[in-house]
């Protein structure tokens, strides 16, 4: 084993290099970071920078661990931070469930065309996702307004005789969300969709099935995968979204995202903050999980 | 399947107009002369001019295209090295554990990781600004620069840089001459996706930087809270344009970069030499 080890070893050090810094740079700031958002949700809120009670003080000889469960205990009994957990949930759930509505029969079509045609709309159903995101919601707001243009122009064709409110409210917090995630539903289910096998639906059309009921019989069972790994991809980010309902959202609606980001820049409770963040991952972590063993599976 | 019914044209005209009016409505309106924006005043260019003449927003334009050149380098060089990890190394201890590290910034909500990263700097003691944003925005953008990286690695043909480390050609030394020359359209993409991510990024820019340096979005989005202005209108426009030509031309790079492997194949094919 010795002698041969010269050259392996070498490669090995090279090996466990390679693999060391990007692990380093993740755990360092992506996982450690975690374990301190737990810590600090423990932690008391004191004046100064940075703006906690650190969690152990020496007090002679004896080192004092204290642990403040009060914000946990506060999040979870506090009827506005349980209400924004609900309409965080329930947010994020219809509007992936419309999302689905929308991106299904768009992922369909782009499926059934030719190949060359394909490759364009899927580049066209990417460019948003590529622009910036805050300016798409943005420009929701000119359209949506009371002297917007969609009531604008609804006033002009008659089907209204007053504005509508669209604005500040939770339907535009919906459309919103579909707007700004469709990109990652349709994504996901187009994949699935081009890469499954014809044969199988040719068959079952040669069998004597209907189109439509070969569709809901073989195709759509088969493309479930990429509908749920579109769902996933959608409803986890939305539950803890800020932008959306920050800007097109009223004061009546209020997501979790949002209180986070209040509780740390208006009311610099960084505690709470985190212990707001931590109960809001902790409703996460089992889509987060299933999302993953997902994306594992089907990579290998 | 066959010709695309009258339904798929349908849902595709329905999807697509969905997904590009508010866009084409928000691009018209830049150009709008009065300072209403659902009155229309005439065709104008003046707010363009406002906006160039405005320091503060130059200023945090500067700062997001440092943040997002330096981040969007540094990603596709962690992204790279990731991904070999992955793909290459198919067994070492902490894969599952590395893989997901790689998978859930993905999904993880931008407030989240805002949070546990700004306490992960004030713990080190960094001093907020620049270099935490630059930092904070490597991270995430780093997993999909390696989803853009590890798709084009896995295509890769291995058994060339075997032949290249069985001729005594160091590892390192085969993967960078014969394994990433093939990947630059995959490099040209991951960087250019980091560097757009990096550049809308409004949640952890915010809660990563310090008193002084403000990013273009957390400057827009301080506009925004004030109200609807043809000036906001503008500064969209020159950021959709801007990266719009940057995602053609970067299609541009890969096909020319794919054509070039091609006709460089067919050569040594003619010639006999491989």
């Amino acid at each position: 084993m010795r002698t041969a080890a010269t050259p392996s070893s070498k490669t090995s050090w090279g090996r466990r290099i390679l693999i060391a810094i990007p692990y380093a740079w993740l755990l360092v700031l992506f996982l450690a970071p975690f374990a301190l958002v737990a810590g600090i949700s423990l932690s008391t809120v004191r004046l100064g920078m940075p703006p906690f009670e650190p969690l152990t003080a020496w007090d002679g000889s004896i080192l004092n661990l204290r642990l403040n469960f009060e914000n946990f205990l506060y999040v979870l009994t506090d009827d506005t931070y349980l209400l924004a957990y609900l309409t965080s949930l329930k947010i994020a759930a219809i509007s992936t469930a419309a999302m689905l509505f929308i991106a299904y029969p768009l992922a369909y079509g782009i499926a059934s065309c030719s190949p060359s045609s394909r490759s364009l709309l899927v580049f066209l159903v990417i460019v948003p996702f590529w622009s910036s995101m805050l300016i798409r919601v943005y420009s929701w707001m000119s359209i949506l307004r009371n002297d917007g243009l969609l009531n604008a122009l609804l006033l002009k064709i008659g089907l209204i005789g007053e504005p509508l409110r669209i604005l500040n409210t939770e339907t535009a917090i919906y459309i919103g969300i579909v707007y700004t995630y469709l990109p990652f539903m349709v994504l996901p289910i187009y994949s699935n969709l081009s890469s499954a096998d014809r044969t199988l639906i040719e068959a079952a059309r040669d069998l004597g099935c209907a189109r439509i009921s070969a569709f809901w019989r073989v195709t759509f069972p088969l493309s479930l995968p990429g509908v749920l790994a579109g769902c996933a991809l959608v409803f986890i980010p939305v539950v803890g979204e800020f932008v959306i309902p920050d800007l097109l959202g009223g004061a009546d609606t209020q997501m979790i995202g949002r209180a986070i980001w209040l509780e740390f820049f208006n009311n610099r409770d960084w505690p709470m903050a985190a212990a707001v963040t931590i109960v809001l991952l902790a409703l996460l972590v089992v889509p987060i999980v299933y999302f993953q063993s997902r994306q594992a599976h089907t990579r290998t | 399947m066959t010709k695309p019914s009258w339904f798929n044209r349908l849902s595709i005209l329905f999807g697509l107009a969905f997904l590009y009016l508010p866009i084409v409505v928000l691009v018209i309106y830049s150009f709008n002369g009065s300072k209403l924006v659902t009155v229309w005043g005439g065709f104008s260019t003046q707010w363009y001019a406002t906006v160039l003449a405005n320091p503060s927003i130059i200023e945090g334009a500067k700062v997001s295209f440092l943040v997002a050149a330096v981040s969007a380098t540094a990603a596709t060089i962690l992204g790279t090295l990731a991904a070999v990890v992955m793909v290459r190394l198919r067994r070492f201890r902490g894969r599952a554990l590395l893989n997901g590290m790689l998978l859930a910034p993905m999904v993880m909500p931008e407030v989240v990781m805002a949070v546990s990263m700004l306490l992960m700097f004030v713990t080190l003691g960094i001093d907020r600004g620049p270099l935490t944003i630059t930092l904070a925005h490597t991270t995430f953008t780093l997993c999909f620069a390696t989803v853009v990286l590890q798709s084009r690695l896995v295509e890769l043909d291995p058994s060339l840089e075997e032949a290249a480390r069985d001729l005594g050609c160091p590892p390192a030394k085969a993967f960078v001459s014969v394994a990433l020359p093939n990947m630059v359209p995959a490099l040209v993409s991951a960087w250019l996706l980091s560097f757009t991510l990096s550049l809308d990024d409004l949640v952890i820019s915010s809660f990563t930087t310090g008193p002084g340096a403000s990013t273009l979005p957390m400057k827009i989005y301080s506009q925004i809270k004030f109200g609807v202005t043809p000036e906001i209108n503008a500064i969209s426009t020159i950021i959709l344009g801007t990266v719009v030509l940057g995602l053609v031309a970067a299609q541009l790079v890969s096909r020319r970069a794919e054509q070039r492997g091609k006709r460089r194949c067919l050569k040594q094919f003619e010639t006999g030499d491989s």
